[in-house]
Formats: structure tokens, C-alpha cells, sequence
């Protein structure tokens, strides 16, 4: 049997640079949904607050993501690998926008800063997340194989 | 040609943004603020935002010869000028006029990012304008002996005081409304400084948070008990509703012993504390909430009726129940009555005070002059002015009329702001002007 090309353990891996960002950027997503749901169950203005840091924040790790993201494509750490990049890269900037107006959303002033729409954009966002997850390990395993 | 391209994208992309259901911060769509004046307002549908509009005119302050506009048959001129930051104006028995210099005591630390971006923006409202607030927190007395409208005597009575803000004199005890207690202070007429220490009658609810810190006093008829104005500690809750205990509220104070019990409540900032002339009631005009949109919810003047509520933070003109307040609380909102006068939206109410005497034009001798300092929640500015209310048996009757403007330059810039309204003794109209740094005395001009 022989191989087309070196096979995959014996590649030096190189992460990517948008990979530590973006997971921050994830995790405060995912917070700021289970912080939303705290309060949308106890009205405690605390977990709102904590809600609209953990936007924000997830929205600077998420830019910075962004600019690691381009200067990956430069590094080639990431190439457009057929439709599941596609779906991957629209799904992970989706999340960034989604939270974007999040945050505006969440700038109101107590219950329906987030009850229903912010609660609402964090659902959308962490099913987003998912999706980019899914289709980013796919798209991460394509283009270290070299297809 | 480029630019005019890119121009009109960008107006179309605002089109398309304002288009949301949620997104109304656009000015397009803010109707004239007219029809919620009076006794029976319209109410518009509650817009929220995505972005709220933070639109506070920069503070440029007023150049040499520049004063503020006044109705016919007025004239005006600075009794005061050089002041630092004033906020309420009164007048004692023997013709000699406070001046209470105050500034907001500090922030409290920032519980979102959005305060952070408040606070930014609302500096611009308070800073500039020459003067400073350095050395202020205090109470100048103002004396203009030879009666020609300007006042040749400035002394400091008191100083080093807690974002001073209420004052009001029984017999020879002096009380001032800091923001956080009312201290007592002997008095004696002419006198241009005090050293007593005072002494703390009551305390009021001040820091940590103190997001509304004016406390606005006044005196009952008998001069018994005192009325005092708590502020609420946030917009709509979003401080936590344990933050709002004994605010947004009207106090009676016992002027002897200090005790204190809640006279009104639902009353979200309460300021120009005053007694009307004909029927004794006590009168109020009140800063209602932001963030429903550029038309909700009107400020309001009203008479205040013992242990009534008056909707904050459930619900505001009665029953319109406020869906950002959590848990609600029906049994509130089913009680809750609507004041007797709006003032329109957002022109931010901070002095009230009945005309008195004779010495003012004949339209204006009943009723209510309010210093409306002026909005920051809407993209047209409303307020930044005094308009005077007429009333007839002791009730308001009739549309406001502007009576001091300008305030507002060309630009949009402040010259100054109006907030506390006094009558002197000869019966001239006072106004403090807080970015102005002035006190203006506006009288008739025969």
C-alpha cells in the first residue's frame, strides 16, 4: 500500500491562529446563554449583567478571531475546502453578528434586555456555534489531509 | 459624486436598519413631542431600541453680552455670574438669594458596559461651559442690596456639603437636602456664613448607587413638616429592584424629631418641591422613564396625594403596565394613579415654583414656572427651557408657555441649562443655570 501523501501523524501540526480566540469567543457565548436562562428564571438583574459582559467580551475574542481567521487563509492554516468551509466560516461569522446585535439587545434596561429576544439570540447563537463546530472539524481534518 | 454615492448608501442602510422592528433610533420617525401636554396626553406605542438615542448637547457656555431669550414683557439679566455649577435657587425672608453649587456625587462602579458608555456620553452634559466644578458642593448667598438685579454680594454660607441640592428655611433653622441626609443649620437673617456644623435631621437614601441624587425640599404651610423628593436608583430596575427601597418617592420628615414616613410613591425623580398658593397642596414635577421611545413617557407635573402611588416602575399614566419590570405586580398597576399634567417627553423637569405677587406680567401671576433642563433620550431636543404653566383655582389651566429660551445656540450647543426656579423678594424670577454657571433673574420690564 502506498500513500499518496505523508500521512497525517506525521505532519508537524500547526494550529491554527484563529483557534485559541475562537474557543474564548464560544465559551463567553455559551455562558452569556446559560446566564440569560439564570435570569430569565429568577429576574436577578446580576445574571443580565453578567450576560452583557460575557457579550462583550465574546465579541472582542470573536474580532480578534476574525483577523486570525484572515491571517490564517494568508498561512494557509485554512483554505476554502469545499462546502463544509463555506458553511463553517458563514455560520462562525453568523455567530459573531447575531451576538453583535445581542449586545445592543442586551443594553436595555432590566426584563426585556433579555426576555424574549436576547435569550432568544443566545439560543440562536450557541445552535449556531454548534453548527460551525461540526463543520469546522470537518473542514479542519480536509484541509490536513490535504484534500 | 463618489461621496454622494456613498452618502446615499449609507442613508439606504440606515433605512434598512430603521426598518426593524426594534430599531427606532433613527429621527425620521420621531413625532412632534405637542400632543402630550396637558391634562390628558396621547400616549404613542412603546418603542424599545436597539440603540437608544444618547443625544446631549455639548456644552459651549455663554460669551460675553449672550443671555438667555425671554417671552414679551419680560427682561432678563445674570444676578449671578461666575458660579460654579448652580442648581436650585431660594430665596430668604430678608431678600437674600442661595445659590446651591452642587455636583453628582461619583459613579457607581460601572455594573455593565453600558454604563461605561453612559457615563462617557452624559459627560458631555455636565462638563465644559467655563467655571469648573472644583470647590463647588457648597452655598453661595447672593445679596443685591441697591436693587438693580445684580447681585454685588457673593459669599459662601456653606461649603463642603454632599451634593447639596434642597434648601428650605423654617423660622431660624436652615435645612439643606444633601444627597445623602437634611442637615439642620441655625440661621440668622443677614448673616453671610454659617460655622455651625449642623446636625442631621434624617437620613436619606444616598450611595452606593445614587443614580437619581437630587434631593428637592420643601417646607408645609405650618412649617411642621417637611417634604423631601428620593430619587429613584435607576432607569427601570436595572439596578435590582432592592436598590429602590424607599425611593422613587416623597417623604414627610418631622421637623422636630426627624421622623419619617413615605408621603407618596411611584414618583420616579421628584424635584421642585412647592406648595401651592390657593388650596396649600403640595405640587411636584416629576423626570419619568427612558428608553420606550422619543414621545414615552412625558415628565409630568402633579399635586401629590397622600399615600397615593403613582405607577414607577410597574406602570406609568395609570395602568400602562411596563413590560421591562420583573416580576410585575398587578395589584401596583390597579392602584396606581396618573398625574394631573404632562409636561412632554424627556425635557427633564428639575424646578418648579408658583408665581407670587404682583411684580410679574399679568399672564403670570398664577401659576407654575418649571425649569425643564432638557433631553438626552430623543434625537430632537425637547426642553432646555422655562415654560410657566397657568393655573386657575388651584388647578393647571391652559397650554405652557415658553417664557425663558435660548438656551440652545444655533449649533444645538448649550449655552447653559436651566434647572431650579425662585422668586425673589421683589417678585422676580430666578433661575439657576447649572453649565451656564449663572443665576438669571428674569422681572417685568416696566
Amino acid at each position: 500500500m502506498t500513500y499518496s501523501t505523508v500521512p497525517i501523524t506525521m505532519r508537524a501540526y500547526r494550529a491554527p491562529l484563529r483557534s485559541i480566540p475562537l474557543h474564548f469567543s464560544a465559551a463567553c457565548f455559551t455562558g452569556a446563554l446559560i446566564t440569560d436562562i439564570a435570569y430569565s428564571q429568577t429576574a436577578e438583574m446580576t445574571w443580565a449583567n453578567f450576560s452583557a459582559w460575557l457579550l462583550a467580551s465574546g465579541l472582542v475574542f470573536g474580532g480578534l478571531a476574525l483577523l486570525a481567521g484572515i491571517i490564517d487563509i494568508f498561512r494557509r492554516r485554512f483554505r476554502f475546502a469545499g462546502g463544509a468551509a463555506w458553511i463553517y466560516v458563514a455560520a462562525s461569522l453568523a455567530v459573531f453578528v447575531v451576538s453583535f446585535f445581542n449586545a445592543f439587545i442586551h443594553s436595555r434596561d432590566a426584563w426585556t434586555s433579555v426576555v424574549p429576544m436576547g435569550l432568544t439570540l443566545s439560543i440562536v447563537a450557541f445552535v449556531l456555534m454548534i453548527v460551525a463546530a461540526i463543520f469546522g472539524s470537518i473542514t479542519e481534518r480536509r484541509i490536513v489531509e490535504g484534500y | 459624486m463618489v461621496r454622494y454615492r456613498f452618502t446615499k448608501a449609507v442613508t439606504a442602510a440606515a433605512l434598512v436598519a430603521c426598518s426593524g422592528a426594534f430599531l427606532s433610533a433613527c429621527s425620521g420617525d420621531e413625532p412632534d413631542p405637542g400632543s402630550e401636554i396637558g391634562a390628558d396626553p396621547k400616549l404613542p406605542e412603546q418603542s424599545q431600541y436597539l440603540i437608544p438615542p444618547m443625544h446631549v448637547a455639548k456644552v459651549v457656555g455663554w460669551k460675553d453680552g449672550e443671555r438667555p431669550k425671554v417671552a414679551d414683557g419680560f427682561k432678563i439679566q445674570a444676578l449671578a455670574s461666575g458660579l460654579k455649577h448652580p442648581r436650585s435657587v431660594y430665596t430668604l425672608p430678608n431678600g437674600d438669594i442661595l445659590a446651591v453649587e452642587s455636583v453628582a456625587p461619583p459613579e457607581a462602579s460601572a455594573k455593565r458596559p453600558k454604563d461605561l458608555i453612559m457615563g462617557f456620553v452624559q459627560s458631555f452634559a455636565t462638563g465644559g461651559g467655563g467655571g469648573g466644578n472644583e470647590g463647588s458642593n457648597r452655598i453661595t448667598l447672593l445679596r443685591d442690596a441697591d436693587g438693580d438685579g445684580v447681585a454685588e454680594v457673593h459669599d459662601v454660607l456653606l461649603d463642603h456639603l454632599n451634593s447639596p441640592f434642597g434648601v428650605v428655611l423654617v423660622g431660624n433653622d436652615l435645612y439643606v437636602a444633601n444627597t445623602d441626609a437634611i442637615v439642620r443649620y441655625p440661621y440668622k437673617p443677614g448673616e453671610t456664613k454659617i460655622t455651625d456644623p449642623g446636625t442631621v435631621l434624617t437620613e436619606l437614601p444616598g450611595g452606593p448607587i445614587d443614580h437619581h441624587w437630587t434631593k428637592s425640599l420643601t417646607a408645609s404651610e405650618d412649617g411642621s413638616l417637611l417634604y423631601v423628593g428620593v430619587g429613584s436608583n435607576s432607569n427601570i430596575t436595572e439596578n435590582g429592584i432592592q436598590a429602590e427601597r424607599d425611593r422613587a418617592a416623597i417623604w414627610e420628615v418631622d421637623r422636630e424629631s426627624g421622623r419619617h414616613r413615605i408621603y407618596a410613591s411611584g414618583l420616579r425623580n421628584p424635584n421642585g418641591l412647592s406648595i401651592e398658593p390657593q388650596t396649600k397642596a403640595l405640587w411636584t414635577v416629576v423626570n419619568e422613564r427612558d428608553e420606550l421611545g422619543p414621545n414615552l413617557v412625558p415628565d409630568y407635573m402633579t399635586s401629590v396625594k397622600d399615600g397615593a402611588f403613582y405607577g414607577w416602575p410597574y406602570s406609568y399614566y395609570g395602568q400602562n403596565v411596563d413590560p421591562r419590570v420583573m416580576p410585575q405586580r398587578p395589584d401596583l398597576v390597579a392602584k396606581a394613579i396618573a398625574p394631573d399634567y404632562a409636561l412632554s417627553s424627556h425635557v427633564a423637569p428639575l424646578g418648579m415654583t408658583f408665581a407670587s405677587g404682583t411684580s410679574l406680567p399679568a399672564d403670570y401671576r398664577e401659576g407654575a414656572f418649571v425649569g425643564e433642563h432638557g433631553s438626552w433620550n430623543r434625537n430632537a431636543f425637547n426642553g432646555y427651557k422655562v415654560v410657566f404653566v397657568p393655573f386657575a383655582g388651584g388647578k393647571p389651566n391652559g397650554s405652557p408657555k415658553d417664557v425663558v429660551t435660548g438656551f440652545l445656540d444655533g449649533d444645538e450647543q448649550a449655552r447653559g441649562r436651566p434647572v431650579g426656579v425662585a422668586i425673589d423678594k421683589l417678585g422676580a424670577l430666578l433661575v439657576a443655570d447649572d453649565v451656564g454657571n449663572t443665576v438669571w433673574r428674569v422681572s417685568a420690564t416696566q
